[in-house]
């Protein structure tokens, strides 16, 4: 019988030094965990970083993931959320000739906006929750997007 | 102090205490290689491999309970070592491997004997360095000794370019060491070690379940003191021989794949586990969904990952096997009838009687479990036992009379062909006063069968005892049960002639075919006190059992094999 797999969010705050995304990332290749995002910044005024992972499986498997990750030497905390607030931001290079007020009007919906314009292209960015920037990336095919980048889940315990 | 980065590393090596490296000098790590011509603290042994050299200190450090230092070059000879770190990793031995890399601007280029040595050894290693500035050098090489031993001992690499070597800055060592993100559990958990002792005084038939976290804790008199006082039976992993005496009433004997009937029934029978520094690997475990079906864990270890990872723990206690047990002897005193198991004695009684461990002599033809209950005879307390990897190894798991941890040395996790010899030489270099004896096979000894030499060089009597079968005995054994007896390249048939070989080093070598000749043959090693190979010419189709077929339940076993 499969167990039930579910999706998760956990932050790992490292010691700010080299080879620690490597550490952390070569952890999950080598057990078989999966990465749906990954995301990292220094904590400002700190000799910290920040690691946001998105994963899924099955309950055993995040506690593994969670445990295995507090054994690399350089992790100081692992949070593996429960109620949190989760963003993502996506930015989308559309052609010139789609309309620009309808395109105006999508990307407000989903706290996003304009942010610039050439003269073949225009980009927008969205920031708002991953599931509603799926649903943002849906409504915004029908203006042809060239290029699409996400920059994976940051999150914070409520 | 200001001195150079490799007047660092042996300064640090001295302030460790360390008396032995094994090692094997090339280019980049020639600098340091310069420092131990100059000093007189610490021995440096020269072996013939690189891997030989990591496998030594491993064997030390099993020997000792310190840890093991090896040092070896860049490119090949780091990765030459790697098996030996990874050997070390999956048996968590304490061991502090240093390399030589090839200098900072360098670094990238794909230099001469450059290798990203950091990045290979990361999954393989509890943790590493690579160091850039001589100024960090003394904090790294003091946090390494203090990450190696402490928690759930494991081998650490620093990798050192070889200006970093040459570079001139400040040695203070004297600095306790301080990692904010590096703090190890060592004390229980009082409440949840109450409720454990409670489980124990409740149950009806409790198993002990001893793992090598107790020897690496050196808890193994603690536990004796547990097991005699409670009356709980006992089984032992293949890393914890040598916890119980094997005389010990309330051991039952190993568990597992090549576990007796009796230690696997106990454990499917048993109604609570008392998982001592165990992992539940699955050469012990067999079928998970049927292992211990019945019971509840207790489950004990230093690595909260290990609990909880394969079997639910009902009681998961994070903490050093031997503080831990300093608190549950008093409440277990308090709380637990030792007269409460007699039905549970009787039942296991019953299992030994059914199928007790054991092998069938035919004719003159030598057993290989008897050579190993012979050597045990002839030796017992006074040999230190070392193997290698495969049908050999199983049968001393199983056969030899163990009597006090740090007695067993073989690679468990990684089960690494060639690890028997060159441990063994660590192992005596440890304890000159015991007999150092490595039981091995024909296969695995020719793995690392160069160390003829090292032993010669610095006097390390090492006995090899060849099980020797004309096979990879172990790989023939599946190949024959699982492959409809397919030996698909496992038959030596050509072999060296060990005796010239041994010979040919300045070793002693013997050809033995009968138990006389073999007694003949132990005892003059043992009198010669050189290096010495026995050639022992056994059975050659002799199967290991009993056996649980991989992922097959525990309580599943093939107790017999009849030729067909």
């Amino acid at each position: 019988m499969m167990e039930q797999t579910e999706r998760r969010v956990i932050s790992v705050i490292v010691m700010n030094e080299a080879s620690v995304l490597s550490r952390i990332a070569g952890l999950f290749s080598g057990r078989g965990y999966n990465i749906e995002s990954l995301t990292v910044a220094p904590i400002p005024e700190s000799k910290y970083s920040r690691i946001t992972i998105v994963t899924s499986g099955s309950v055993r498997v995040i506690e593994q993931i969670t445990k295995q990750l507090h054994k690399l030497i350089p992790v100081l905390r692992v949070y593996e959320h429960a109620d949190l607030v989760e963003k993502e931001m996506a930015m989308v290079k559309i052609p010139m000739s789609e309309s620009m007020g309808d395109i105006e009007a999508l990307t407000h919906a989903y706290n996003g906006r304009i942010v610039n314009v050439g003269s073949d292209t225009m980009i927008v960015m969205v920031a708002d929750e991953p599931m509603r920037v799926n649903h943002f990336l849906e409504a915004i095919k029908r203006f042809h997007p060239k290029e699409i980048v996400r920059s994976g889940s940051v999150a914070l315990e409520r | 102090m200001q001195i150079s980065g490799a007047q660092m590393v042996i300064e640090a090596l001295i302030a460790e205490e360390v008396e032995v490296v094994f090692g094997y000098p090339g280019g980049a790590i020639m600098n340091v290689y310069d420092e131990i011509y100059k000093q007189r603290s610490f021995q440096h042994i020269l072996t013939r491999h690189e891997q030989a050299a990591v496998h030594a200190a491993e064997g030390y450090a099993k020997a000792t309970g310190k840890v093991g230092v090896a040092m070896i070059t860049s490119g090949p000879g780091f990765t030459n070592g790697v098996t030996g770190l990874a050997d070390a990793y999956m048996d968590s031995i304490p061991l502090v491997l240093i390399s030589g890399q090839v200098p900072m601007s360098l670094i990238g280029t794909d230099a001469f004997q450059e290798i990203d040595a950091v990045g290979i050894s990361r999954p393989c290693t509890k943790h590493n360095y690579l160091v850039t500035d001589a100024a960090d050098l003394p904090r790294i090489l003091k946090e390494a000794f203090y990450i190696a031993r402490t928690g759930r001992p494991g081998p650490v690499h620093v990798d050192i370019p070889k200006d970093v070597t040459a570079q001139i800055a400040k040695f203070d060592y004297s600095k306790e060491v301080e990692i904010e993100t590096y703090k190890p559990t060592t004390k229980g958990n009082t409440r949840q070690i109450k409720k454990a002792i409670d489980a124990i005084a409740h149950a009806k038939r409790p198993l002990l379940y001893l793992g090598g976290g107790i020897i690496n804790a050196n808890a193994a008199e603690l536990v004796r003191e547990f097991s005699k006082m409670t009356q709980i039976p006992a089984v032992e992993t293949f890393m914890a021989r040598g916890t119980l005496r094997f005389d010990d009433p309330l051991l039952i004997s190993m568990l597992g794949m090549h576990g007796s009937y009796a230690a696997n029934m106990a454990m499917s029978e048993t109604d609570l586990v008392i998982g001592l520094g165990a992992r539940f690997d699955d050469r012990v475990t067999g079928k998970l969904s049927e292992f211990a079906k019945n019971a509840q864990i207790i489950h004990v270890d230093i690595d909260p990952a290990s609990i909880s990872k394969l079997v639910n723990a009902h009681f998961p206690i994070v903490g050093d096997v031997k503080n831990v047990l300093e608190q549950m002897i008093p409440l277990a005193k308090e709380q637990v009838d030792p007269k409460r198991y007699e039905a549970w004695h009787n039942t296991i009684a019953n299992f030994n009687k059914l199928h007790p461990l054991s092998y069938t002599e035919e004719g003159d033809r030598l057993k290989p479990q008897w050579v190993v209950e012979r050597i045990g005879q002839l030796l017992g307390d006074g040999a230190n036992i070392s193997t290698d990897v495969g049908q050999h190894q199983m049968w001393t798991a199983q056969f030899y009379p163990f009597t006090r941890p740090r007695q067993w040395v073989s690679s468990g996790g990684l089960g690494t062909m060639g690890f028997g010899f060159p441990a063994a030489l660590g192992v005596k270099r440890a304890d000159m006063e015991r007999v150092s004896v490595n039981i091995t096979g024909d296969g695995s000894i020719l793995m690392n069968i160069q160390e003829l030499m090292t032993a010669v060089e610095y006097k390390l009597p090492v006995i090899n005892v060849i099980l020797n079968n004309n096979f990879l005995g172990m790989v023939r054994q599946w190949q024959t049960l699982f492959y409809d007896k397919r030996h698909s390249s496992t038959d030596l048939s050509i072999q060296p002639d060990f005796v010239k070989l041994a010979d040919a080093f300045g070793g002693v070598g013997y050809r033995v075919t009968t138990k006389e000749e073999f007694d003949a043959a132990l005892k003059d090693a043992v009198e010669k006190n050189v290096v010495a190979i026995i050639d022992v010419a056994v059975n050659r189709f002799e199967n290991v059992l009993p056996m649980v077929p991989a992922g097959g339940s525990l309580f599943n076993m093939m107790l017999e094999y009849k030729e067909k």
